[in-house]
């Protein structure tokens, strides 16, 4: 038989991709870890490995294929002793969307879950997240996954009013059986909640989040309308590649759904700017001269964030449907431009780690973003972002927040002014002008002017955040 | 030095000779002690010679009525020490099966009389009962690290009725008879009381069986015995029920019993053989359990469902750890203790979902809950039935009599029992049986196909009458 090779899933929500380029060709032999292919997503490019052993015995996708769904059949591999030749491929009832991996296609109604799937999917073979817990061993599962349960259990869970998804299996390979069920009912674990869980996610729809297709919406302008405006030598058209399509309807349901106010606050840096300098020169250097870091205004600007969302914890939250979401830990995330768009990684526990952490954290981020290798973990969560377009030269501006975040600073350039000093005499500082964009459902005016000048003061008196 | 074990048990029947084995494959040293078969009563003096014998049987009732299906068959007889011997050749083939097995596993065969010392401490005397198989250990000293008893039941004797092997028998005797009985008294209509029964009246002897209990079949349900009791009846077996054996006079050639009803009412009744089918009774004698402080409750090992004692080191499986006493449930309790011993994830047993067969006929066949048990146990039940009458496969072997007996909990699906009287049945309940163990529901059973024409299609059909979808009826 040979081995089917299907599109793969990059992330819990993805759905089709772009087959970018192959990397190996038909009849080439191809071992376990060798890159088959790159898929292109509206977030990275990614490669697809091979998992098994074989001759690559037909390619049934061709690269610069558009939006090829997750699961279809791309390619094929002989096996060993097969003969690349006679493999073909099949059709209507015998495709594999028929055997799809279950895991690979999350149940739309819950919510997607923490860990991308495995980037490489084989027909017939479930997952290992699937297979995973063996009998005696419940373990919890993670959300989107498919649940192996007896039809009993099915059937007993849904007149109790019980979720599966909450219940951990006794049965072979950690399947629900009666006994989890009559036990859940009794302990009244796994009663099935409200589902708010999807306006959690980063990737998921809100429910309202559908603005074009309800009635009173705005509908954007059609292609031919747009054209119908210029004259037709006037411009060439370049279609949107999945990260421009991304960016275009996100934070157009970002506009359109959460409702922004804007605070604008001037820092003073001199201090800030002083003390990088000295940190910067007893930084250790290597062998070659090289310094252990470097760190820049924005690592003090992301490490000011955190930690000033620690300090206003009501503000460390994001709006979910009928409920916030408070967080423990400080995630900002960092709009890192790239050509054609732009990525926002998120620095995890930003309140705790040391500027240097921050700051090799960042130079990792930037260089992986460009290359379009982040992982979507990597930029998913954070409750705010942070925007700098100082290096710009910008000295205000305000920008659109990243659903579901709650916030995001625009930060201008440092530059000299004049201001007035302590003596009402005119004195030159460093200042930099900065905007919190705020999402009025979850933070109030006053709410986002404590975050705000929470933020001000740690980078005016920066030794604030050494210690 | 005395030989070290990891796991030493005690006693080779259908319990502990798969324990063994299944302790070999686990990567234990494993040696397991008889004194007497490989392969214990099932196979040498239970379950299979008596299927060799009804086998026989089943085929003489074929030949004598050989006319309902075209056939002719003039002077139809039998040999009585070739019925026997046949039965007695296929046990000795299954023994000497299980031999090769327990050598291929490379577990030790120790002969001999066992009785547990201390824990780990395992002590074998001679036997003289029978001839140790080739390459068995001797008597001696042998220690192990886990001792696992799996002696099983002998019969139950009544006082006053003890067996003499002349004219009171046990299933030994009836097993091996010199010559078929013209009359014969059964105490006790359990599987073990209705198959000699039933194998003897085939053979022509009049028969009458004695039960204590107002059904015959006690554990089975009610409809299912009273649908049994009147094939028995109509073969000529006569049966008492609610009627209870109070005095055996034996005679040269005779047996008398006087037998009182349930209204106190008594008569007496002669045969050649009485055979006594009263139960059996676990083996926990002599083994040194209850100086070892072993919890012994009405003469069976107390056990935590996983085959563990109150004692460490020694655990008990099998008929000696309790009902029902059956080999299959031996077997799958000695996997799940040896399993349990390896630290692998193991679950007691569900004794709700074994099934029985009884090999009489017609042939008896059940799993989970009688219609009656259910409801006492506060289920409303939706009951399927589904006569042999209206399956055409039944028609066409010449099988018409028989009814298959679903019995589902109405407001969950789920299956709680199956019940079956009819050709064939004992290899019809496993569908059954897997389904309860999948915790199926109704649906999943309606919808699976079952193919025709087989006897199977009413294992189906009676799903659907339980819903009100019967088709054939």
């Amino acid at each position: 038989m040979p081995i089917n090779v299907l599109m793969p899933a990059l992330s819990p929500t993805m759905e089709k991709g772009n087959l970018a380029k192959w990397l190996k060709k038909e009849g080439d032999a191809v071992k376990s870890g060798d890159v088959l292919a790159e898929i292109e997503t509206d977030k990275a490019t990614m490669e697809v490995e091979a998992v098994d052993e074989g001759v690559l015995a037909k390619i049934v996708v061709p690269e610069g294929t558009a939006d090829v769904p997750v699961n279809d059949l791309i390619a094929l591999i002989a096996e060993e002793g097969e003969d690349p030749k006679s493999v073909s491929a099949p059709s209507g009832d015998d495709a594999p969307k028929a055997t799809e991996a279950p895991a690979a296609a999350p149940e739309p109604k819950t919510a997607p879950d923490e860990a991308a799937q495995p980037a490489y999917a084989r027909a017939n073979e479930a997952p290992e997240g699937a297979v995973a817990t063996r009998s005696g061993e419940p373990a919890a599962r993670t959300e989107g996954e498919r649940i192996f349960a007896s039809p009993l259990a099915r059937r007993i869970a849904a007149q109790e009013g019980l979720d599966l998804s909450a219940i951990s299996g006794s049965g072979p390979r950690g399947r629900i059986i009666e006994r989890d069920v009559r036990e859940a009912a009794k302990s009244g674990t796994g009663k099935a909640p409200a589902k708010p869980e999807a306006a959690a996610a980063p990737e998921a729809k809100a429910p309202a989040a559908k603005p074009a297709s309800g009635g009173g919406g705005v509908q954007p302008l059609g292609i031919d309308q747009v054209r119908g405006f210029f004259s037709k030598d006037a411009y060439e058209e370049v279609p949107l590649d999945g990260m421009r399509k991304t960016i275009a309807r996100r934070l157009t349901e970002a506009m359109q759904i959460a409702p922004h106010f804007f605070l604008t606050v001037d820092c003073q840096i001199d201090a800030l700017l002083a003390l990088r300098s000295q940190l910067n020169d007893s930084a250790a250097k290597d062998k070659d001269g090289k310094p252990a870091f470097k760190l820049s205004v924005n690592d003090f600007i992301i490490k000011a964030m955190g930690l000033a969302l620690m300090r206003v914890p009501d503000a460390n939250a994001v709006f979910a449907e009928d409920r916030v979401l408070k967080f423990n830990n400080a995630e900002v995330g960092v709009a890192v431009a790239i050509d054609g768009g732009l990525f926002t990684p998120v620095i995890r526990k930003a309140d705790q780690k040391t500027l240097s952490t921050i700051s090799n954290e960042m130079k990792d981020f930037a260089a992986r973003a460009r290359a379009k290798k982040l992982k979507p973990e990597e930029y998913q969560g954070g409750v705010t972002s942070v925007s700098n377009l100082g290096m710009f030269g910008m000295k205000h501006f305000t920008a659109v927040i990243n659903p579901p975040q709650s916030s995001i600073l625009a930060v201008g350039a440092g530059e000299k002014r004049i201001i007035v000093g302590k003596d009402d005499q005119p004195v030159v500082a460093q200042v930099m002008t900065v905007t919190l964009s705020c999402d009025h459902r979850v933070m109030d005016g006053a709410l986002g002017a404590e975050l705000l000048s929470a933020f001000k003061t740690l980078i005016e008196s920066p030794m604030g955040m050494l210690v | 030095m005395s030989e070290t074990y990891d796991v030493l048990i005690i006693g080779a029947g259908p319990g502990g000779y798969v324990t063994a084995i299944r302790a070999a494959q686990l990567g234990f040293k494993t040696a397991v002690v008889d004194r007497e078969h490989l392969g214990g009563i099932c196979l040498n003096w239970g379950c299979i010679p008596t299927k060799a014998l009804l086998r026989s049987a089943e085929i003489y009732h074929y030949m004598q009525n050989a006319g309902d299906y075209g056939l002719s068959a003039k002077d139809v007889g039998f040999d009585t020490a070739a019925i026997v011997k046949r039965s007695r050749g296929v046990s000795g083939r299954l023994n000497g099966g299980v031999g090769m097995l327990l050598k291929k596993n490379k577990v030790d065969v120790i002969w001999g009389e066992a009785a547990i010392d201390a824990p780990g401490k395992v002590t074998v005397k001679e036997t003289k009962r029978a001839e140790p198989p080739k390459g068995a250990k001797g008597a001696g000293s042998y220690s192990a690290r886990h001792i696992i008893v799996a002696t099983g039941a002998r019969p139950r004797a009544l006082p006053g009725i003890e067996p003499d092997k002349k004219q009171i028998w046990t299933y030994y005797d009836a097993m091996v008879p010199e010559s078929m009985p013209k009359s014969l008294l059964v105490m006790g209509s359990g599987a073990i009381g209705i198959e000699f029964a039933s194998f003897y009246r085939t053979m022509g002897a009049e028969v009458t069986v004695i039960e204590l209990l107002p059904q015959i079949l006690p554990v089975e349900d009610r409809e299912i015995a009273g649908l049994a009791r009147k094939r028995f009846e109509k073969q000529g077996i006569k049966i008492l029920t609610g009627a209870k054996v109070t005095k055996v006079e034996k005679s040269a050639n005779a047996v008398t019993a006087t037998v009182e009803d349930d209204k106190g009412k008594t008569q007496q009744l002669t045969a050649e053989k009485l055979i006594s089918a009263v139960g059996v009774v676990g083996n926990v004698g002599n083994l040194g359990l209850e100086k070892l402080g072993v919890k012994i409750e009405r003469g069976i090992v107390v056990t935590d469902g996983l085959g563990r004692t109150n004692v460490d080191g020694i655990y008990a499986i099998g008929d000696v750890a309790g009902p029902p006493m059956l080999a299959h449930k031996a077997e799958h309790e000695g996997v799940i203790c040896i399993e349990t011993i390896k630290g692998l994830p193991t679950h007691p047993m569900d004794k709700g979902k074994i099934p029985g067969c009884t090999y009489c006929q017609p042939q008896i066949a059940s799993v989970g809950l009688t219609e009656a048990k259910a409801r006492e146990q506060g289920f409303e039940v939706k009951v399927g039935r589904f006569p042999f009458a209206g399956n055409g496969k039944a028609i066409a072997l010449g099988e018409p009599d028989g009814l298959i007996k679903t019995v589902f909990d109405a407001k969950t699906g789920q299956l709680l029992g199956a019940h079956m009287v009819g050709a064939e049945v004992t290899e019809l309940i496993q569908g059954y049986v897997v389904a309860m163990n999948l915790e199926t529901t109704e649906e999943e059973l309606m919808h699976t196909v079952f193919p025709h024409p087989t006897l199977s299609e009413m294992m189906h059909e009676s799903v659907l009458d339980a819903y009100g979808k019967v088709i054939h009826s």
